[in-house]
């Protein structure tokens, strides 16, 4: 069990370092300089030639060879979370995260061939954000300290820290799709200054990118709150649980660097660098507010120890789960 | 279970697909459509003998070209023989080229797509000619003369947009417009510096002024008209224009810059 971690930890960062080209493809405008799919150039994508990633097609194309990886890891994830571990949900989002990488795959073929749609490439975007919270997800439940410690922490016990927790990654998550909408719609620079707009507080004038603009600037300031009122709610309350302040600070830490990361973008005029770096730590912002949402309501998953349950594993399943498949 | 799992992506994939077809209806609105230019009566369109000729200006200076960086692809920095922006090509005395001058209105009746063929060359990572202009259903041909690979990604807003790969030197491929629309605007995705404009019409009263400035929009009826002039930068310009049987009606632009 404990290399099945390691494993999906290898997963995460590999799902991680996708996110990141995927934002240096639209970062570079380099999303079409593939135009066919699944081919590259009418080769087979994996016989492509090294010699000729040039230009937009380093990007684009080293962009499907790392998603074919990931897709390959992801294959190898939930067969081996199907053989080797005892919970049922966990066997599920195995085959979850399966299923969510195959979509992705037709989301990121389908929007080259239709030619970036803006519906299609925002969710590619937001599922490749949901997938990567679900590895990492996965890599928390298998660690030795989720299934192997009893809840020290009860959410019923904090109802404030109970909300603020779970509000977090669904705050998130919307300011994620809000930057994603910003991003394949053109409208990253529609409010050209920082942190003012056009030299006001609010936008004199009003369109459509101007709007999604700013709605994202106002969701950086709702996260930003969650974060800080998170932090400091445990702070001045469970000062002694390090399992949740430990995440928590470093959800404030990152929200802060995504903030000025975010204004860096407009001041520099999307220098792409900068523009790709917001994307990842937007991404690992998701998942560490969603590890702390998890660790807050850990109790929830009862008693998580896989290895205890899994003697009397055939027995349950004998006894309700005749048409749950296992392969 | 497992058929169960099966048909659910099935089917979210379907949706998928269902929505991107959708979004290709959602054709954004056309930005410039010639009125009297695109019209397509019936009737077979007069020619003539008038003339309308003229030149385009630059008045100001205009920002200095700027040195392309191909280091994203070797193949360009050996092939390039022009590594400068094209965004104002100016000449001797402030003529300005690469301006697209045509006859907006006054024209009527319908005018058969010229035979000749119009060549769009990728060549030393440019595309040559940077603008120009066909009529509806007349073949463009698109050649890659580079030893790289270019792909050729047309972004029109009322014709159908294409995005088509050409790996190998040498291939050449044939595209015709459906629609008036100026302009249509190419682009090289793997090379971000290439781009292109062709001025889609109905009718061949159109020209693209070289670094003197000048053009001639000749064999026209005549009649009264409007002539505009596109630039890139700078947008369009239009001037009511009246030329006599046989005529000659000079008109002459002039862009402001700085």
């Amino acid at each position: 069990m404990r290399w099945l971690h390691y494993y999906l930890s290898f997963c995460a960062a590999a799902s991680l370092l996708l996110i990141v080209a995927g934002g240096l493809v639209t970062s570079t405008g380099s999303g079409l300089a593939v135009p066919d799919w699944p081919n590259t150039y009418g080769t087979f994508m994996f016989a492509f030639p090294l010699s000729q990633m040039v230009g937009g097609i380093f990007y684009e194309h080293g962009h499907r060879l790392i998603a074919s990886t990931v897709g390959l890891l992801t294959i190898g994830l939930s067969v081996w979370i199907a053989v080797v571990e005892p919970r049922r949900w966990v066997r599920r989002l195995g085959w979850t995260a399966l299923a969510a990488v195959v979509i992705q795959g037709l989301l990121g073929g389908i929007t080259v061939l239709y030619f970036l749609p803006a519906p299609i490439s925002i969710s590619h975007a937001g599922l490749a954000q949901l997938f990567f919270a679900l590895v990492v997800s996965l890599t928390l439940f298998t660690s030795p300290g989720w299934r192997s410690g009893s809840p020290a922490f009860a959410a019923r016990d904090d109802r404030v820290l109970s909300r603020l927790a779970l509000a977090a990654p669904v705050v998130i998550f919307g300011q994620i799709l809000l930057g994603a909408t910003m991003r394949h719609t053109g409208a990253g620079l529609a409010i050209p200054d920082f942190p003012l707009a056009f030299g006001h507080l609010l936008p004199p004038e009003w369109t459509a990118g101007i709007a999604i603009h700013f709605a994202h600037r106002v969701g950086a300031l709702a996260v930003t709150t969650i974060a800080l009122a998170t932090a400091g709610h445990l702070l001045f309350h469970h000062r002694e649980q390090r399992e949740l302040t430990n995440p928590a600070f470093l959800l404030t830490v990152l929200v802060l660097v995504q903030v000025g990361l975010g204004a860096w973008t407009v001041l520099s005029g999307r220098q792409v660098a900068v523009n790709t770096a917001h994307v990842a730590v937007g991404a690992v912002t998701l998942a560490t507010s969603l590890v702390l949402a998890l660790r807050v309501h850990r109790s929830w998953f009862g008693d998580a120890s896989g290895d205890s349950r899994r003697a009397s594993r055939p027995a349950v399943e004998a006894m309700g789960s005749g048409s749950e498949a296992r392969a | 279970m497992r058929h169960r799992t099966l048909w659910i992506i099935v089917s979210l994939a379907a949706i998928v697909v269902a929505g991107a077809c959708n979004s290709r209806s959602d054709v954004p609105p056309v930005s410039i459509i010639p009125e009297g230019g695109g019209a397509a009566a019936n009737a077979i369109g007069e020619t003539g003998t008038s003339t309308v000729s003229g030149s385009i200006t630059l008045q100001g200076t205009p920002p200095a070209a700027e040195t392309i960086r191909m280091n994203s692809d070797p193949v360009c920095v050996k092939a390039a023989t022009n590594t400068e922006t094209e965004y104002y090509v100016v000449g001797d005395g402030g003529g300005l080229g690469n301006v697209f001058v045509y006859v907006k209105e006054g024209l009527s009746g319908s005018y058969p797509a010229s035979t000749e063929t119009v060549t769009l060359d990728q060549q030393g990572c440019r595309y040559t000619p940077h603008v120009f202009g066909v009529q509806v259903g007349q073949t463009v041909q698109i050649t890659n003369s580079d030893p790289t690979l270019h792909n050729i990604h047309a972004t029109p807003a009322m014709n159908a947009e294409f995005n088509t790969g050409q790996p190998i030197q040498g291939m050449s491929m044939e595209r015709t417009f459906d629609e008036v629309e100026v302009m249509v605007p190419f682009k090289c995705d793997v090379h971000g510096w290439m781009n292109a404009y062709v001025g889609v019409l109905s009718h061949p009263y159109f020209a693209t002024t070289g670094p003197d400035g000048a053009f001639d929009l000749s064999s026209l009826p005549a009649g009264n008209y409007v002539v505009a002039a596109w630039h890139e930068m700078l947008g369009e310009q239009t001037q009511n224009v009246t030329v006599g049987d046989g005529a000659t009606a000079e008109v002459s632009f002039t862009f402001t810059v700085g």
